[in-house]
């Protein structure tokens, strides 16, 4: 897929070619989105972007963000944004992930956390707790799409993707977006199995936001991995599933923006 | 034109079809009562080694977790083949090897049916179904490089003859690789890729390997061959009918109405093939632009419930008497611009054992004496061949 990037909205990075949205004054939080792919237009961020300074790459495969060949993993985003940080030379981030963004900045954040201050996972994913045989998040490629939606939305009627109102483009990069979900999450299935052993590395204050009703990373999979961080606590969203950020928006910002102002 | 006969082996005794949400993948094997099982085995043979015995040359294939096909190893089983038909050549199509994580063990197991077989193995390789990337776990992201690391790895295996070489690829990790047996076969059996669009063809071409294509009917499998005759012309290189085949369900009856009823049994390959969009449109299997066409509902090409006449008239069935087969493949040979190898699926979900193996015999005896006439391509790739 050749994508045409302007300069503005975008940064190379080791070679590597980022679409990044740049918005807002203030606190620098490096947003990394879930495996749905990139919102820019959604209302959290406008919300966020009144308040902080906002820096949200596209994943390579998502969106508008070229793949290149060799790329293939979650710990090659991990790296890709800590030279990100280096690039920027950004200091006292917010690192804040959703899902799989949410796995990525915990691999970050096990890593070198000496450009961050605080850390935010939203309905994260990217650990296993549990045995062999007990599958702790469906297995979503093996489910029905609108099982699927049932697990993802406490509201899947309003937030749901409404695919039958969508342009050809639009639907082009949904399954781009569906591609590259599987490319970082098909084996071992949304987790690293060296993850849960190096969580006690972070150590900066981190706080886990999770939807109430999320049917994916259940609130029970979020306590456990509040558990393995030391000193993180979590807070519980109501009326929202695996995405409270577009579910819950006001009460996602208020949440996040009191953990950010240290309140 | 040769003529391979192939069954998928499919298991149809199954409750009705509302009480399962797919016929693949999660089906529990419950449904799959032993006894009628290894029963279904056996006489599946027997039909394979009717049709050695009448002259047609063997195919098998594979698929996993799916009562449409109860061989998950094409390789056991025509390793039973190699053991007990004579003369037939042996076309394995094929091995997926985007799905196995052991190119080597399939080089080994190839070369092992070769000798077996006394070098009768035509050895395939598939990318795969679509709902196989879930029975393998494996995921449908840069498949098509993996398969041909796959292929490369093997290839190599098949020729290296002085001991161990080294493999650390992008997929695949091999320090010492020096199968035994190598394949009866020299330098090895021949290979076969199958294609569904002309986009795949072209590293098919360049190897001048066979190609076939499934149940493309006529519009989709003129392209694809074409698009292969183009690229042998593209390289100045020799081109034959017999690197194209084409596959196709295929009843032969006493009578109109007898091929008529048998090929409707076979449509169960069709009908019978309930999978939801899960499994059908796994993520990074098809193309940004099919995607999208799939997400707004559209079938795919394995998801047909049209009525036989319409298969017929698109050229994914064959049947009736043998002059109407026989009419029907030539005007579909010569539309497509000739081909030099007919994949038959001649037995598919209810169709009897008596029935299956009558069809077989007319085949042999009434249509393929004359496919042996059918003119060559209308549109030779090459002046020189």
């Amino acid at each position: 897929m050749t994508t045409l990037l302007s300069a503005e909205s975008s940064l190379t990075i080791a070679g590597v070619t980022l679409e990044c949205v740049q918005r807002g004054q203030g606190r620098p939080v490096l947003l990394l989105h879930g495996a749905g792919g990139p919102r820019p237009s959604a209302p959290f961020m406008d919300m966020l972007a009144q308040r902080v300074r906002l820096i949200a790459p596209t994943h390579p495969g998502f969106g508008n963000s070229p793949l290149p060949d060799w790329f293939d993993n979650v710990d090659d985003l991990a790296y890709l944004y800590l030279d990100l940080l280096d690039r920027l030379d950004l200091h006292d981030v917010i690192l804040m992930g959703f899902s799989m963004g949410g796995w990525t900045a915990a691999e970050i954040a096990i890593k070198c956390t000496h450009r961050l201050s605080k850390l935010i996972l939203v309905d994260a994913v990217g650990c296993k707790f549990k045995d062999r045989e007990t599958r702790e998040i469906p297995d979503i490629w093996a489910l029905h799409p609108s099982e699927v939606n049932k697990l993802t939305y406490f509201d899947p009627e309003t937030f749901a993707p409404k695919l039958d109102q969508m342009t050809d483009e639009q639907l082009q990069m949904v399954a781009r977006n569906r591609e590259a979900a599987a490319m970082y999450l098909w084996e071992p299935y949304m987790h690293s199995p060296k993850l849960l052993r190096r969580l006690h590395r972070i150590n900066i204050p981190t706080l886990l936001v999770w939807g109430a009703h999320d049917g994916l990373a259940t609130p029970e999979y979020g306590r456990s991995y509040c558990a393995a961080i030391p000193g993180a606590r979590m807070e519980i969203i109501e009326k929202a599933g695996h995405t409270p950020q577009n579910e819950q928006p006001e009460a996602f910002v208020a949440t996040v923006m009191r953990f950010i102002e240290g309140k | 034109m040769r003529a391979w006969y192939f069954s998928e082996n499919a298991y149809p005794y199954l409750p009705d079809a509302s009480t399962y949400e797919s016929i693949r993948v999660n089906l529990p094997n419950k449904y799959f009562d032993p006894k009628v099982g290894a029963e279904l085995y056996h006489r599946y043979f027997d039909e394979w080694q009717y049709a050695d015995d009448v002259g047609l040359d063997l195919m098998v294939n594979e698929h996993h977790q799916t009562a449409t096909n109860l061989n998950p190893s094409a390789a056991v089983v025509t390793a039973v083949l190699a053991r007990i038909t004579k003369k037939a050549r042996l076309l394995i199509l094929g091995n997926p090897i985007a799905n196995r994580r052991d190119p080597v063990r399939v080089a080994e197991e190839m070369s092992m049916i070769d000798n077996y077989s006394h070098g009768r193995l035509e050895c395939g390789f598939v990318r795969g179904v679509p709902y196989e990337t879930s029975s393998s776990n494996t995921t449908a992201v840069r498949m098509v490089e993996r398969f041909w690391e796959a292929h490369d790895l093997i290839l190599k295996a098949w020729t290296s003859h002085d001991g161990p070489f080294s493999w650390e690829g992008r997929f695949f990790h091999h320090r010492q690789v020096n199968i035994w047996p190598r394949p009866f076969q020299q330098p090895h059996p021949p290979v076969w890729i199958t294609t569904m669009t002309p986009s795949q063809i072209l590293r098919v071409a360049d190897r001048n390997y066979v190609t076939a294509t499934f149940l493309t009917g006529y519009d989709q499998t003129k392209r694809i061959f074409d698009t292969y005759r183009a690229r042998r012309q593209e390289l100045g290189a020799p081109m034959s009918d017999d690197r194209l085949a084409y596959a196709a369900l295929l009843f032969v009856g006493d009578t109109d109405e007898a091929g008529y009823a048998g090929a409707r049994k076979l449509m169960w390959y069709l009908t019978g093939n309930k999978v939801p969009p899960q499994f059908r449109n796994p993520p990074g299997y098809a193309s940004h632009e099919t995607v999208a066409k799939l997400l707004k509902g559209a079938s795919t090409a394995f998801d047909r419930s049209s009525p036989l006449e319409t298969c017929i008239e698109q050229g994914i069935v064959f049947g009736g008497n043998p002059d109407t087969v026989y009419e029907q493949l030539r005007r579909h040979h010569e539309a497509v611009g000739g081909y030099g190898n007919l994949l038959i699926m001649g037995q598919a979900g209810f169709l009897e054992h008596d029935d299956t193996m009558r069809s077989i015999e007319l085949f042999a005896k009434e249509v393929y004496p004359r496919l042996k006439d059918l003119r060559p391509s209308s549109e030779p790739a090459t002046a020189s061949r």
